[in-house]
């Protein structure tokens, strides 16, 4: 019996046997329901594509204003880091650090660490610290919100409609776009590198020995 | 339906890459995962000492996160401290149902519910009880999930704080409660993720098991 050809439930401790799924299909827990791994929808060229695409729009994101509000001739826009400022100089430290953590670094490094493993191990490269980025990736993935912030945007403007005239700016519909891009990046699945760094990493050795 | 579980099998999954990997004889010392080098436990360890200290914290703070003002507001007319309900209230009567209900459920039920939650994942596990667990797996799944949701309102706060700035004539500034709010749902999801689910699946440890 091989222990790769088996998959245990992170949820329950159950045993499977590992299937071959159709495209789409998902196979669950037959105990407890959880997923257990999915057909793996994108490979690693569609997700190296997708992660320069998030990267160019964190970018947009990040350099141009959310939201312009006007009130009384005099106009206030605000980015992601003017409100991260705003609220760090009005007295809530914690939590300016919290948004800056949850909504910049982390996303961020999300997008760098997997373009840059995506990238070497496309070349046919073991990436340098590889197993201290994938431990990254994984610890990174709950705490960071760029949809929760979308979210955030769209209740802001509602509720400040009233009191002045709103403009949503480029930076509201680059958020909408990394939303998504990120939440794709997201659901990748991580075991997927690591059986593209076990074949890459292994056909290295076969070359060194055959040099 | 019988299931094997890898426990019995001798197997010990890698919480962090996922390799099966095999279980070191009992009283052998701790192992780390040979692919990605983090270290193989069969449950998370102090899965219920750690969930309960995140939750008792979170549950603590839950108080001046409600009871202080996430939120001052002051214009020429009025000075105004809004709690997170009171912003809800606003919203409501403003003629926002919709974004009412969102911001209600996602700051104040979505706390609660996870709170309540966790509290009877623990307590149930603890006692090995068999009573619906399917759908107790599932609970938990539903909290992980929700869990980043509730922090909706801390960046609704960061963006009126940086736009609604109009010197004398309106200004919003954060208020304390919104430190105690953040830390909530830091505090939850930590309390989540400490949480072994497949502690609700256990038997009681036997005597006369090997």
């Amino acid at each position: 019996m091989r222990a790769s050809s088996l998959v245990v439930c992170e949820h329950c401790d159950a045993v499977h046997e590992r299937r071959r799924l159709a495209p789409r299909e998902r196979a669950l827990c037959v105990r407890c329901g959880a997923e257990l791994y999915r057909a793996g929808g994108v490979d690693l060229y569609t997700m190296l594509a997708l992660t320069l695409a998030s990267l160019i729009v964190f970018v947009i994101a990040n350099v141009y204003p959310i939201i312009t509000l006007e009130l009384q001739g005099v106009a206030n826009r605000s980015t992601l880091w003017g409100a991260i400022h705003a609220t760090w100089e009005t007295g809530v430290g914690p939590v300016a650090v919290l948004a800056a953590l949850t909504v910049f670094f982390f996303p961020l490094a999300q997008i760098l660490m997997f373009g840059y493993v995506l990238f070497e191990l496309l070349r046919g490269r073991a990436p340098r610290g590889f197993v201290d980025i994938m431990h990254a990736l994984r610890l990174m993935r709950p705490w960071s919100m760029v949809e929760v912030f979308m979210l955030g945007t769209l209740v802001s403007v509602v509720k400040i409609a009233g009191l002045a005239q709103v403009t949503p700016e480029i930076g509201i519909f680059a958020f909408g776009v990394l939303t998504i891009l990120l939440t794709t990046i997201n659901s990748f699945d991580l075991r997927l590198l690591w059986d593209a760094h076990e074949r890459v990493a292994a056909d290295g050795a076969a070359a060194g020995l055959v040099a | 339906m019988k299931v094997r579980t890898a426990t019995a099998m001798g197997l010990l999954p890698c919480e962090a890459c996922g390799l099966v990997c095999r279980a070191p004889p009992p009283g052998a010392p701790a192992l780390c995962c040979p692919r990605c080098e983090a270290p193989l436990h069969r449950r998370k360890p102090d899965s219920y000492r750690r969930s309960w200290a995140f939750l008792l914290a979170s549950m603590l703070l839950y108080i001046p996160a409600n009871a202080l003002p996430i939120m001052q507001t002051s214009t020429l007319v009025y000075d105004e401290n809004n709690t997170i309900l009171g912003g809800v209230r606003v919203l409501w009567v403003g003629g926002s149902w919709d974004l009412a209900i969102i911001v209600f459920v996602a700051s104040i039920c979505v706390p609660l519910l996870k709170m309540v939650a966790l509290t009877v994942l623990l307590l149930s596990a603890r006692r090995h009880s068999k009573w619906r667990q399917v759908e107790r797996a599932r609970l938990y799944r539903l909290v992980e999930f929700v869990g980043q949701w509730s922090m909706l309102d801390v960046f609704v706060v960061a963006l009126l704080v940086a736009l609604v700035n109009f010197q004398s004539v309106a200004e919003v500034r954060a208020g304390p409660g919104l430190i105690a709010f953040g830390a909530v749902v830091v505090l939850t999801m930590l309390a989540s993720m400490s949480f072994d689910p497949r502690l609700i699946w256990d038997e009681p440890e036997r005597q006369d098991s090997p």
